[in-house]
């Protein structure tokens, strides 16, 4: 079976998230004496409850699957026959109001993540985290980060303190698509505001059914804001957004902008036309209906076969065994979702490490 | 006021329209959210005691946005028809002979159900002047609009933050077959399954009225997740992830456990989004169950039954298709026809709809499944 996964690119993993205690080595003095000083010793965010059944799959939690680079190789690398994985740290930068704070966190989980996983295994790949508080210096981030081709993406999250196609963030995504750094916004919140327009939700299962609605907001902003017509290169990959909320959000984004385009006269042409070029979907979890045959006509609505990227989305439970793909796919659509659609979406992937 | 808007034109062509749509074999239509206006905000003093009245004319309308209108500019003044300004003044919406003229007559429309908007009370940040202001909307749609004309039905609108005050106004107005359905907006100051507006359901309930959420609204949040978009574009696209909220949240907190007979209906939110979150829903319930022992049942479950959704603006893929199968899954039996009017992106029945719809599912959307959920007698 994991003879059909042969050569794939795993663009969603997760290392288990460190501690600031984990991070602190990787700080210079003056953070590592502010961690202690000022008893940071946890910073989590409620997005992943650590022992919410969606958090690890049952299997890979009894054998501590994400605990190290060798653990998550033998659960995915090994198991599914993988060419690479790309690992993206949740640790909550994005969550710190201080953008002191979150610029010396960022670059201590980048740094992190280079020594304890990408160095300990040359298939695996990573995701840089950015002091999103201060765009300036997430782009400073990214031009630190440059030279390490092992980092092939930079990390946001699908909710934070400001839809991401305004101009602020814009140095950020010049400073990717100088570098070949693939835009990744995961499934998150930095909760600097309510999880929805109308407040806060009062279970898990509504907070992570709410990330999709994120979704929605960043996809809607980039596009309005014109930032794939003064990036046309960059690629913008929504990581664990659960897939089939996209084409209905881009039937209406599209018919609003035939009414009121006078608005936003940048964009010139449907907004729908900028997914091909611009847009890629990591392909778990996948919300679809229970049948190949109606799977199929789901992904039908996506018309494009170059937007699904393969992830497993791991330790997170969106599968059990080995059904990583949702049943319905064609071997060609497999082939390019498998291989070729992350080769194109993340050029630094197919360089030297 | 708009004093140089562009005028509604002459109606021959309506009277076309209307030589059309009775030559074709008449499909009757019930329209689930037309939108009447104020002339201006005179209209609503006669309902308004002295008091308010003059809280009103010293401190205006003060919302939970930070502004007296919208926080978006719309794309045409009042976000209306060009067409649909009445020829004595005032603003779309707010003339009955127009909108009898213009709309029900030419159209041959047999119901249309009022979704008051602007000054209506909603989302005011003081919940006394809300209570009072939503009265007043209630009587004025009532004396100006349901009650010279019996195919507009009136909605209860409650000043849903102040669910005491809500009560009070749906046991006020319940009895009187003017009113169709109560009337809240899908931004709330808490998603609208939290226990705060329970007792709104309970009263719904009790008296056989669905609940009708339209987009819109200030809850007091950032209109995202994620903050305040730039663009009345994002906004409008946006009106579907707020009715997620509204759908997600009713199902989750176990609204239709408590509330079992309650009939909910999403107004100008379009339908296309609720495929994939009801898939989504299934699977995190099956997921953490755990966390949801008050639920019974899985997430599609409780919205196959309980959730109805009007069906303008309609979604438009490419490929009419798309649309046909999202309606499959939907169910044919949930969608109930909108016109919107006078809004600007007013859905015309004969019209909005792909060619190649059957001619029953088309009917059944016009009318029939309306009648199944709203109060028409």
């Amino acid at each position: 079976m994991s003879d059909s996964f042969r050569g794939a690119i795993d663009c969603d993993v997760h290392p288990r998230v460190p501690t600031p205690g984990m991070l602190a080595p990787y700080m210079n003095d003056y953070w590592r004496e502010t961690v202690e000083l000022r008893g940071i010793d946890t910073w989590e965010a409620i997005s992943y409850p650590v022992n919410a059944p969606l958090t690890m799959r049952p299997d890979w939690r009894a054998r501590k699957a994400d605990a190290d680079a060798a653990s998550l190789a033998k659960a995915t690398l090994d198991h599914f026959d993988l060419s690479h994985a790309i690992c993206n740290c949740l640790f909550a930068v994005q969550g710190f109001r201080d953008e002191n704070l979150a610029a010396a966190f960022a670059s201590a989980a980048n740094d992190w993540l280079a020594a304890e996983w990408l160095g300990k295994d040359a298939r695996l790949r990573g995701s840089a985290l950015l002091p999103i508080q201060s765009p300036p210096r997430a782009a400073d981030e990214i031009e630190r980060l440059a030279g390490d081709h092992r980092f092939v993406q930079v990390l946001m999250l699908a909710m934070g303190e400001q839809p991401l196609g305004k101009s602020l963030y814009w140095p950020i995504y010049a400073a990717a698509e100088r570098h070949g750094f693939a835009v990744g916004i995961h499934a998150g919140s930095s909760y600097h505001h309510a999880l929805t327009g109308s407040g806060w939700p009062t279970y898990y299962i509504e907070d992570y059914a709410a990330q999709s609605a994120g979704f929605h907001t960043q996809l809607g902003s980039l596009i309005s804001e014109g930032v794939f017509v003064k990036y046309p290169k960059l690629k913008v990959v929504l990581i664990e957004s659960g897939v089939t909320w996209l084409p209905p959000y881009m039937w209406r984004l599209s018919k609003f902008w035939r009414g009121v385009r006078n608005e936003v006269p940048w964009i010139d042409r449907e907004p729908h036309e900028f997914l091909r070029d611009n847009v890629r979907l990591t392909i778990q979890p996948f919300d679809g209906p229970a049948t190949g045959a109606q799977i199929g006509r789901v992904l039908d609505q996506l018309q494009s076969d170059d937007m699904l990227l393969f992830a497993s989305d791991f330790p997170h439970w969106q599968f059990d065994g080995d059904d990583a793909l949702p049943p319905g796919i064609s071997a060609s659509l497999r082939r390019k979702i498998l291989i070729d659609n992350p080769l194109a979406t993340y050029p630094r992937l197919g360089r030297p490490a | 006021m708009m004093l140089d808007a562009p005028r509604a034109p002459v109606h021959e062509a309506d009277a076309d329209r209307r030589a059309d749509a009775q030559a074709r074999t008449r499909l009757e239509i019930i329209d689930g959210d037309v939108h009447p206006a104020l002339r201006s905000m005179a209209d609503l003093k006669p309902f308004l005691s002295p008091q308010w009245r003059e809280h009103l004319e010293i401190y205006g309308s003060r919302r939970r946005s930070g502004f007296s209108y919208e926080p978006y500019p719309k794309s045409a003044p009042k976000a209306c028809r060009r067409d649909a300004w009445p020829e004595e003044g005032g603003p779309p919406g707010s003339s009955l002979d127009l909108i009898r003229t213009q709309y029900l007559d030419a159209y041959g429309i047999e119901v249309a159900i009022l979704g008051p908007l602007g000054a209506s009370g909603n989302s005011e940040l003081n919940m006394e002047f809300s209570a009072a202001l939503v009265s007043a909307t209630n009587d004025w749609q009532r004396e100006f609009f349901a009650k010279p004309e019996p195919r507009l039905k009136a909605s209860i609108v409650v000043p849903s933050e102040h669910a005491e005050a809500s009560v009070q106004e749906i046991e006020r107005c319940a009895n009187d077959p003017a009113f169709a359905q109560v009337f809240m907006l899908t931004r709330t100051g808490e998603p609208a399954g939290n226990r705060r507006y329970w007792p709104i359901y309970a009263a719904a309930e009790r008296h056989g009225l669905p609940v009708g959420f339209h987009v819109f609204g200030s809850g007091g949040h950032p209109y995202t997740g994620t903050g305040w978009p730039s663009y009345y574009v994002e906004e409008g696209a946006g009106h579907s992830t707020s009715c997620q909220t509204v759908v997600t949240s009713l199902v989750i907190e176990g609204v239709f456990e408590r509330f079992p007979r309650l009939k909910v209906v999403i107004i100008e939110g379009g339908f296309g989004w609720l495929p994939a979150l009801t898939w989504r829903l299934d699977k995190l319930y099956e997921r953490m169950r755990s966390e949801v022992p008050h639920l019974k049942r899985r997430p599609s479950e409780y919205i196959r039954e309980h959730i109805w959704l009007t069906s303008q603006p309609m979604e438009e893929p490419e490929n009419r298709r798309h649309l046909f199968d999202t309606i499959e899954w939907i169910g044919w039996d949930r969608l109930l026809f909108a016109s919107d009017y006078p809004h600007w992106d007013f859905d015309d029945p004969f019209r909005a709809f792909p060619a190649g719809i059957p001619r029953e599912r088309h009917q059944q959307i016009l009318s029939a499944n309306a009648r199944a959920v709203y109060r028409l007698a």
